[in-house]
C-alpha cells in the first residue's frame, strides 16, 4: 500500500498484448453465436435443412448435368452457410450491439475499434468452420464426394466471400436501425438464396437474372464453389466480382458506419 | 502541481449546428471525485464522451492524463474506465463471463471474484445480461469499468435506477477509488450523489460551467441559513421586504414558484417573527415555514432554474 494515498499509480499496467485480446474477442463473438438459440437454427440447421430437401425431395426438378443431386447442390449450400454467418447473422448483432452501446464501450477499452472489428471477423470464420464441418459431414453421409483438389480453392472463395459479406453487414448494421436490419438482413438472404445464384447455378435462373447473379456477391461465391468442388477450379470472373464488392462495401462501411 | 487527469479548455460540440457543449472547461484531478451535475440536456454526458474518444470535439482542447483522447487513443485507452449512461453491455452473455471478458483486455485487471463480490454480483453471475434489472446492469457496468485499474473513471449516471443498497455499494466502490488515487469523474443529477461523494462539483447548464466548487464553497457562496415559506400566490414581495428589514440586514424576498417563497440574507429570529406578523395582518396562512442551511439542490435549482424542460 501507498504511503500516500493519492499518489497516481506510477506505472500503469496497461493493455493485454494485442493478440490476446483479439483473441478473447473472437472466442466471444464466435460463442455469443453459437449459444444464441436463433442463430444457430439460422446458421446450421437451415443450410442442413435446406440441404436435405434439396437431396430428397425430387419434386424439384433440375438438370443437374450429369452430376449427382448432391455433388450438385452441396456447393450452394456451403456458400449460404457462408452467409447467413458473415452478413444476415453480423448484420443482425452488431446492428443490436450499435444499439445498445456495446460498439462504443467495447472501443473504451483497449480492444479499440480496430480490435473490435478483427474479432468480429475472426469470430464469423470460427463459426463458418463450424458450420462447414457439420454441413460437409451431413453431406458427406448423404453421399457427397467433392473434388479433392477444390478443397483448398474453396477455403480462398470462403475468405473473400465473407470479406464482401461482412462488409456488407457492417454497412448495413452501421447505418440503418436495428429493426430494420433485422428485416433487411433476413430478407436480402432469402432472396439471394433462391435467385441471386446461391442455391441454383446463375445459368439456370430464369431470364436476365442469368447475368445479374453472376455480377452479385452472393453469385459469384456460389460458383466460386461449385467450380471448386465439382471441376477443382476457381473462376476468375467470381474472385473479382467479391474482390470489387468488399473494396466498395468496405469503403462504404468505413465511410458511413455510425458508432452511435 | 501536477498535470490534472482531466483538462478540458473552451470544449465546443454542436449537433446539427446546435451547440449542445458550448465553450465549456473543466478541471479533475487525481485522487478526487469530480462531480459534473446539470438538467438533462444540460451537455454532461457529450463532454464525457468527448473525454472518453467517442466523440470528436467541433472547438477546443481535451486531455486525460495529458493526452488527446482520439490521436493517442492507443496509449489512453488502458488507463481509462468508462461507465456508458446506457450501459454498452452485450445482452446474450452471462454476467460474470461479460466481466471476465473485459478483464481479459488488461494486463493487470483486478480479480473478478473480488470485485463481484464488492458489488454483490455474484447473485447473477449466471443470468444473462437481458435478464438483469436495470440496477443489477449498472452495478455490472461499474465493475466492467474499474476491472483494468483505471488511473481515470468516466462514470455516466453510475446509481441511475439502483436501490438504496446497491447505491451505497456503488458510493463505497467509487470512494475506495478516490483513495486509490483514481480521478473520478461522475455525472449526475442526483443531489445527494453529489453532496455525499463529490470533493468537486461543477454545475453544467446550457452547455457551460455556471458554477463550480465543493459542496461547502457552493451551499455556502450565498448566506448560510434559507428561509422557506408556502403560502397565497402573488404576495407583495415589495413589501414584505421592508418589513423584513432590520437594523443589521436587508433580507432577500423571492417568490420561485407560484405560492412558494424563499428569503434568503440575514434570517434570523426576529426575520421570523417580523414574517409572520406581516401575514397575520394581511390575514394570510403560511402553509409551510422552514428555516435552514441551503442543500446543493437549492443552489442548483437557484442557478438552472425551476421550470421543467
Amino acid at each position: 500500500m501507498s504511503t500516500d494515498e493519492h499518489a497516481p499509480r506510477a506505472v500503469h499496467a496497461g493493455a493485454a498484448p494485442a493478440r490476446r485480446r483479439v483473441v478473447a474477442q473472437t472466442r466471444f463473438e464466435a460463442r455469443a453465436i453459437l449459444r444464441n438459440g436463433e442463430q444457430l437454427l439460422v446458421t446450421v440447421v437451415v443450410p442442413v435443412l435446406a440441404l436435405v430437401g434439396l437431396v430428397k425431395v425430387e419434386a424439384f426438378d433440375v438438370d443437374t448435368a450429369g452430376l449427382s443431386r448432391i455433388d450438385f447442390f452441396t456447393p450452394g449450400v456451403l456458400a449460404l452457410a457462408v452467409m447467413t454467418t458473415s452478413f444476415t447473422s453480423q448484420a443482425i448483432a452488431s446492428a443490436f450491439d450499435r444499439r445498445n452501446g456495446v460498439l462504443r464501450l467495447h472501443s473504451t477499452t483497449p480492444l479499440g475499434r480496430r480490435g473490435l472489428l478483427t474479432g468480429k471477423v475472426l469470430g464469423v470464420l470460427v463459426v463458418e468452420v463450424v458450420q462447414i464441418v457439420v454441413i460437409g459431414v451431413a453431406a458427406f453421409a448423404l453421399g457427397w464426394r467433392p473434388d479433392a483438389r477444390g478443397v483448398l480453392l474453396s477455403v480462398v472463395a470462403v475468405v473473400l466471400g465473407t470479406a464482401a459479406f461482412t462488409s456488407l453487414a457492417l454497412l448495413v448494421a452501421g447505418t440503418l436501425r436495428a429493426e430494420a436490419v433485422l428485416a433487411v438482413a433476413n430478407l436480402a438472404l432469402l432472396l439471394l438464396a433462391v435467385a441471386g445464384g446461391v442455391l441454383v447455378p446463375a445459368d439456370r435462373l430464369p431470364g436476365p437474372m442469368q447475368h445479374i447473379a453472376l455480377l452479385l456477391p452472393s453469385g459469384a461465391l456460389g460458383e466460386a464453389m461449385r467450380a471448386a468442388f465439382q471441376t477443382g477450379t476457381l473462376p476468375p470472373w467470381s474472385v473479382v466480382v467479391l474482390v470489387a464488392w468488399t473494396a466498395a462495401l468496405g469503403w462504404g462501411a468505413a465511410r458511413l458506419f455510425r458508432w452511435h | 502541481m501536477p498535470t490534472p487527469a482531466v483538462e478540458i479548455a473552451g470544449l465546443v460540440k454542436r449537433y446539427d449546428g446546435r451547440a449542445v457543449v458550448d465553450g465549456l472547461d473543466l478541471v479533475a484531478h487525481q485522487g478526487r471525485v469530480t462531480a459534473v451535475l446539470g438538467p438533462n440536456g444540460a451537455g454532461k454526458t457529450t463532454t464525457i464522451e468527448c473525454c472518453e474518444g467517442l466523440r470528436r470535439p467541433d472547438d477546443g482542447v481535451v486531455r486525460v492524463l495529458g493526452l488527446d483522447p482520439l490521436a493517442d487513443a492507443h496509449e489512453l485507452r488502458p488507463q481509462v474506465g468508462v461507465m456508458l449512461q446506457d450501459g454498452g453491455l452485450p445482452t446474450g452473455v452471462r454476467a460474470a463471463e461479460m466481466l471476465e471478458h473485459v478483464a481479459r483486455m488488461y494486463a493487470d485487471p483486478r480479480p473478478v471474484d473480488e470485485l463481484s463480490e464488492r458489488l454483490g454480483l455474484g447473485a447473477f453471475a449466471r443470468t444473462t445480461v437481458r435478464r438483469l434489472s436495470g440496477g443489477q446492469r449498472q452495478r455490472l457496468a461499474l465493475a466492467a469499468a474499474v476491472v483494468g485499474r483505471p488511473r481515470v473513471a468516466f462514470l455516466d449516471e453510475p446509481s441511475a435506477g439502483m436501490d438504496p443498497q446497491s447505491r451505497h455499494a456503488v458510493w463505497d466502490l467509487v470512494r475506495e477509488l478516490r483513495d486509490e488515487g483514481v480521478a473520478v469523474v461522475l455525472t449526475t443529477h442526483l443531489m445527494d450523489e453529489a453532496e455525499d461523494l463529490a470533493d468537486h462539483v461543477v454545475v453544467v447548464d446550457h452547455g457551460v460551467v455556471i458554477a463550480e466548487g465543493s459542496v461547502r464553497d457552493l451551499v455556502a457562496s450565498a448566506d448560510d441559513r434559507t428561509l422557506r415559506l408556502d403560502a397565497t400566490p402573488g404576495l407583495d414581495l415589495a413589501t414584505l421586504a421592508v418589513a423584513l428589514r432590520t437594523s443589521g440586514s436587508a433580507p432577500e424576498v423571492n417568490e420561485i414558484a407560484p405560492g412558494s417563497y424563499t428569503v434568503v440574507g440575514g434570517v434570523d429570529a426576529r426575520t421570523v417573527a417580523a414574517l409572520t406578523a406581516w401575514l397575520a395582518e394581511r390575514d394570510v396562512l403560511a402553509t409551510r415555514l422552514t428555516v435552514g442551511r441551503r442543500t446543493l439542490e437549492d443552489v442548483f435549482l437557484d442557478l438552472t432554474g425551476r421550470t421543467l424542460r
